[in-house]
């Protein structure tokens, strides 16, 4: 990677000379006055699927970046860190790239755990933070940035729409056992009463755990209608191949909030994942021009086997070219210069369609899509454009309260 | 009624898994009074071991039954032959070597397959009881983790080996002074340790997957088994896997898998307060 | 060297590594190592714990992070609650030692010993870990502090300066705390050892039947010095706490695995190594993650060598392999200068 990021130098360097451009912007390309950013993600240890496509896109966005001649004619350095897994790292990192690196803005987080890890540090030090992975909504920080779709945002829609393709009243909620787990597990309920059904039961499991026996059990027991995966991690997949070894895939149905963000797709077998119905703001499989433009150029530069594009990943890639949006507008890579910037409703069309931050929450609104699992490819059975997040929205409103710096929990009126 | 069945079977299936994924530790600690750090990484590899020759196109059973064993025993040889060889009779030390190794193994599969491979689905499909149905394959594993602990038995209770065994595991230096060689019988020991280890990572992949961190899974579990069974490799393993196994499923039935989890530590806790020696220094004192 | 001069040496070399710590670094101004050192320096704390009770107590504990953890918990619960940060740090560390206490009388009392005392002690751990890590749900909320499950308690209150319950601590402070502390409890071991109480507990870990027959109740001294270990590991989670914030990782395998690594490669039986082999595996560790390597290594192979080489090759760890090859160096040294011999130099401290 040392020897790209040196050649992409060079390159920019030496077109800078032959374009005849001042010395200024030569000297504006060497390393000591480049921009310098930090990407924080799980490149290795237990959550690192989520974190490896999502470096891919940081790094293929400033590469972009950079050979179009960076952002205000500076080179952008990217230095990426890896946590390991460990939310300690992440604070020592967040640290570490804002002290020592003096990074203009850091792009990271994946779990929610990881996130909350980062922001006091970044905030106390005033670089602005970009979160690009879905969650459970509430962060209000206008410090942060929340480029993911929220609960509000996708189940709002996506519960509907599974109960009424699998003819479900009653749905049995298997969840990792954590923040975004329970409370989209609320969410969930919310909206399966909403539209006259109901929650048979929530189970939650700890990350780790990889034996789902006894719970296949229960769930025949139960005789529920559909199940609703909020499960999360490389344990938790082998929920599906036991589900489908207890014969019950063609039982009882399935559709996922988070099937797929790991990329699942690719470790589970078509008999496995077949017919699983999931919802996120960004497929690989959208057919517009901008995704499908962006998808050959990815696998130009991570070659055809790389992780397949997450909704993390591409909201990851959207964050870079906001962030640098703001900056062109700003004229300046200066925090409150920049976030004043991106207040203004700053918005960046990209592979998964027009996203635009929302100067009230931090969030943005964006297009969600409905897609079913076949054939280890995702098939987008139906889209919502430009959905706002209305959940942190009903708690948080930083134009009013610009001090806030808390995660709310949104108490989810069942 | 079905119910009452299905939920047997659940606990028969869970016990014989315990006492499947414990068995290469048992062989190596009962033996040689080794806590093999490593041997949730030896699980890991076995499961590699088997999805990878499969998805190279090997029939899939032939991987797991003849491949994954053979290759982590060889892991298992190479182990022994460049750290344990050396930390003999310093238990603390091995636990420790073992641990790096363990650590050096996950960096190790890291760097060669990524974090994630893709698995395989269990086959055979599913056996149905009334509106019930547990998976064929998952029955199969608790058979065959039954005929390996006969089989483990026989050995060392039929064979001149399995004679040579016992003779090193009790007196080192009597056995070592009618002829026998301990380091040979111990580097034996590690090497079939391993080899089983590896036979029922390759039997779990399949319902469990594959990453290079599934071991972490594994090794409190098995060591707390382990332990909790005594110095009896056979009984001891068997009685405390049925143990803990049982608890562990009947809680999970009744409240969810975190509460199961914590019933199995909190009886292993209490058993080691009443059986300081485990199970067998305890009960079953004679057997194997 | 005579013990003395050994012993000599080694509390000025204590005293000059504290006074890097508390006075040079902070001139540096540079925030990333401070607060990456007062993270290390908690670890240390925990790291000290275990030197004492297994190097010296002769008490191997794989579930030492179970009193870290607790005490985090306690101090960041009753800090929500109460508002008195200091107060919350005091019961924090008088409930991981009574936990300890309790613990202990469990098991010494039971004639629990060797590694299944181990196994015990982890499992305890291993307990702790699960609970805490099932309490994402709102119901698990202790007056103002909610538990939080896998994420933890990232409201975790920081110590405010003494009587003034407004005024936060700076890191930089929060960093000279926990250094101070690590050399407090340093000091306090060091104490502890040199008294009767200490010099009982190493008969016993010598030979426990000796000391019995000699008329020592050795389960009372083993839960002695297990208690203080337990309070000890304590200060090191309100450290932690106040460096990072709590979450279910204080209790899990990994870390009780990492202090037993640290002991292990600074070196058993001393109680600077530990120290020592913390900062370094964690600074290890750190560095390796922000390489940048792009795949071409992983930081778990890295320390899984290390760890492997250490045990293998330095048997006694790196403390007492340094101050041995120190005194053999020494040793020859003199000798050439034609200076008599004043007698072999004293091997490292054997490892019980």
């Amino acid at each position: 990677m040392t020897a790209f990021n040196r050649r992409t130098l060079l390159k920019t360097a030496a077109a800078g000379a032959a374009l005849g451009l001042a010395p200024a912007y030569i000297r504006g390309a060497s390393a000591a006055d480049a921009i310098q950013i930090a990407g924080i993600h799980d490149a290795s240890g237990g959550i690192d699927i989520y974190g490896r496509p999502m470096i891919n896109c940081l790094t293929l966005a400033v590469e972009e970046l950079n050979a179009r001649g960076g952002v205000l004619g500076r080179e952008i350095a990217l230095k990426n860190y890896d946590p390991q897994s460990n939310m300690q790292l992440y604070t020592q990192y967040a640290t570490e790239a804002a002290t020592k690196q003096k990074a203009a803005v850091a792009f990271g987080g994946v779990i929610s755990a990881s996130r909350e890890a980062m922001r006091p540090a970044l905030r106390r030090y005033r670089v602005p933070y970009f979160y690009s992975l879905l969650y459970e909504g509430g962060v209000c920080d206008r410090n942060v940035f929340c480029m993911g779709s929220t609960p509000a945002q996708t189940l709002q829609k996506f519960t509907p729409f599974a109960m009424k393709r699998f003819n479900a009243k009653t749905i049995y909620v298997l969840a990792a056992d954590y923040n975004y787990g329970q409370i989209t597990a609320k969410w969930i309920k919310k909206f399966a009463t909403e539209n006259g059904g109901d929650v048979a039961q929530a189970d939650f499991f700890p990350l780790d755990v990889n034996d789902f026996g006894p719970t296949i059990r229960k769930i025949q027991a139960a005789k529920p209608d559909m199940i609703m995966s909020v499960l999360v991690g490389a344990a938790h997949n082998s929920f599906y191949r036991q589900w489908v070894a207890s014969g019950m895939k063609d039982k009882i149905p399935m559709a996922s909030t988070t099937f797929g963000i790991g990329n699942e797709q690719a470790l589970t077998s078509p008999e496995e994942h077949d017919g699983i119905i999931v919802s996120y703001a960004y497929f690989d499989g959208i057919q517009t021009p901008e995704n499908l433009d962006f998808i050959t150029r990815y696998k130009a530069r991570f070659g055809a086997k790389a992780d397949a594009v997450t909704e993390g990943a591409a909201m990851t890639y959207h964050a870079v070219n906001l962030w640098a949006e703001a900056a062109k507008k700003a004229g300046s890579v200066e925090r409150d210069k920049v976030i004043a910037a991106l207040e203004t409703g700053l918005s960046f069309t990209g592979p998964a369609g027009k996203t635009t931050i929302d100067a009230a929450t931090h969030h943005d609104t964006l297009d969600v899509y409905i897609a079913e699992v076949k054939g280890g490819a995702y098939h987008v059975l139906e889209s919502f454009p430009q959905q706002t997040p209305a959940d942190t929205a009903a708690v948080c409103d930083l134009t009013k309260n610009p001090n806030e710096t808390k995660q709310f929990v949104i108490d989810v009126k069942v | 009624m079905d119910y009452a069945i299905i939920v047997l079977l659940q606990v028969v299936v869970t016990i014989a898994n315990l006492a499947l994924i414990s068995a290469g530790l048992a062989v190596i600690f009962g033996m040689m009074r080794i806590i093999n750090m490593a041997h949730g990484e030896f699980l890991m590899l076995g499961g590699y071991a088997a999805l990878v020759s499969h998805q190279a196109g090997l029939n899939l059973w032939l991987s797991i039954f003849v491949v994954a064993p053979l290759v982590v025993g060889l892991v298992g040889a190479v182990i022994e032959r460049l750290v344990i060889r050396r930390l003999y009779g310093r238990m603390i030390d091995t636990m420790l070597a073992t641990w790096g190794v363990s650590l050096a193994l996950v960096g190790l599969i890291t760097v060669i397959f990524g974090n994630t491979v893709a698995g395989v689905s269990p086959p055979l499909g599913s056996l149905e009881i009334g509106a019930y149905a547990i998976g064929r394959y998952e029955l199969l594993v608790a058979g065959v983790s039954a005929l390996l602990f006969a089989a483990g038995w026989w050995v060392l209770a039929r064979t001149p080996v399995g004679l040579i065994a016992r003779a090193a595991m009790q007196n080192r230096d009597m056995a070592a002074a009618l002829g026998v060689d301990p380091a040979r019988v111990y580097a034996a020991t590690f090497v079939t340790g391993a080899a089983i280890s590896g036979l029922a990572g390759a039997l779990i992949a399949p319902i469990a997957g594959v990453a290079p961190t599934i071991g972490a899974a594994y090794i409190a579990k098995t060591f707390i088994t382990v332990i909790s069974g005594g110095a009896a490799i056979l009984a001891g393993t068997l009685s405390a896997a049925g143990l803990l196994g049982a608890v562990n499923a009947a809680f999970s039935f009744l409240t969810g898998p975190v509460l199961g989890e914590v019933a199995l530590l909190a009886c292993a806790v209490l058993l080691l307060r009443l059986l300081p020696q485990g199970v067998t220094g305890r009960f079953f004192r004679r057997s194997l | 060297m005579t013990v003395s001069l050994r012993s000599a040496l080694g509390f000025a070399a204590i005293a000059a590594a504290a006074f890097y710590a508390l006075v040079v670094v902070p001139q540096g101004g540079d925030l990333t190592t401070m607060i990456n050192g007062s993270i290390y320096a908690s670890y240390a704390i925990l790291a000290l714990s275990l030197a004492l009770i297994w190097g010296y107590g002769g008490v191997l504990s794989f579930g030492q992070a179970a009193f870290f953890g607790l005490a985090g918990y306690v101090y960041a619960v009753a800090g929500l609650n109460l508002g008195d940060t200091a107060l919350a740090a005091l019961i924090a560390v008088a409930s991981a030692a009574a936990f300890a206490a309790l613990l202990g009388y469990f098991m010494f009392w039971g004639r629990v010993s060797d590694v299944y005392l181990g196994v015990i002690t982890l499992t305890v751990s291993l307990i702790l870990y699960r609970f805490i890590n099932q309490t994402a749900g709102e119901e698990w909320t202790i007056g103002a502090a909610p538990l939080g499950g896998f994420n933890g308690i990232p409201s975790t209150p920081i110590m405010t300066a003494l009587g003034k319950p407004d005024e936060t601590l700076m890191p930089e402070q929060i960093y000279a705390l926990s250094v101070g502390a690590l050399v407090v409890c340093y000091l306090i071991c060091r104490l502890v050892i040199a008294t009767r109480f200490g010099r009982a507990v190493v008969a016993i870990r010598e030979n426990p039947v000796r000391a019995e027959l000699l008329g020592y109740d050795t389960r009372f001294y083993k839960l002695g010095i297990f208690t203080l270990g337990g309070a000890i590991a304590g200060v090191g989670g309100v450290a932690f706490a106040n460096s990072v914030f709590v979450s279910p990782t204080m209790f899990n395998l990994q870390t009780n695995g990492q202090v037993i690594i640290w002991v292990i490669v600074g070196g058993l039986g001393t109680l600077a190594g530990p120290v020592i082999g913390c900062f370094a595996m964690l600074s290890l560790s750190t560095w390796l993650g922000s390489l940048d390597g792009g795949g071409w290594t992983d930081p778990n192979l890295v320390m899984g060598v290390v760890l492997t080489f250490c045990v293998v090759a330095l048997r006694k760890g790196l403390l007492p392999t340094a101050l041995g090859l120190g005194e053999r160096l020494f040793a020859v040294a003199r000798e050439r200068m034609g200076a008599p011999k004043l007698g072999e130099p004293r091997a490292a401290e054997d490892r019980p």
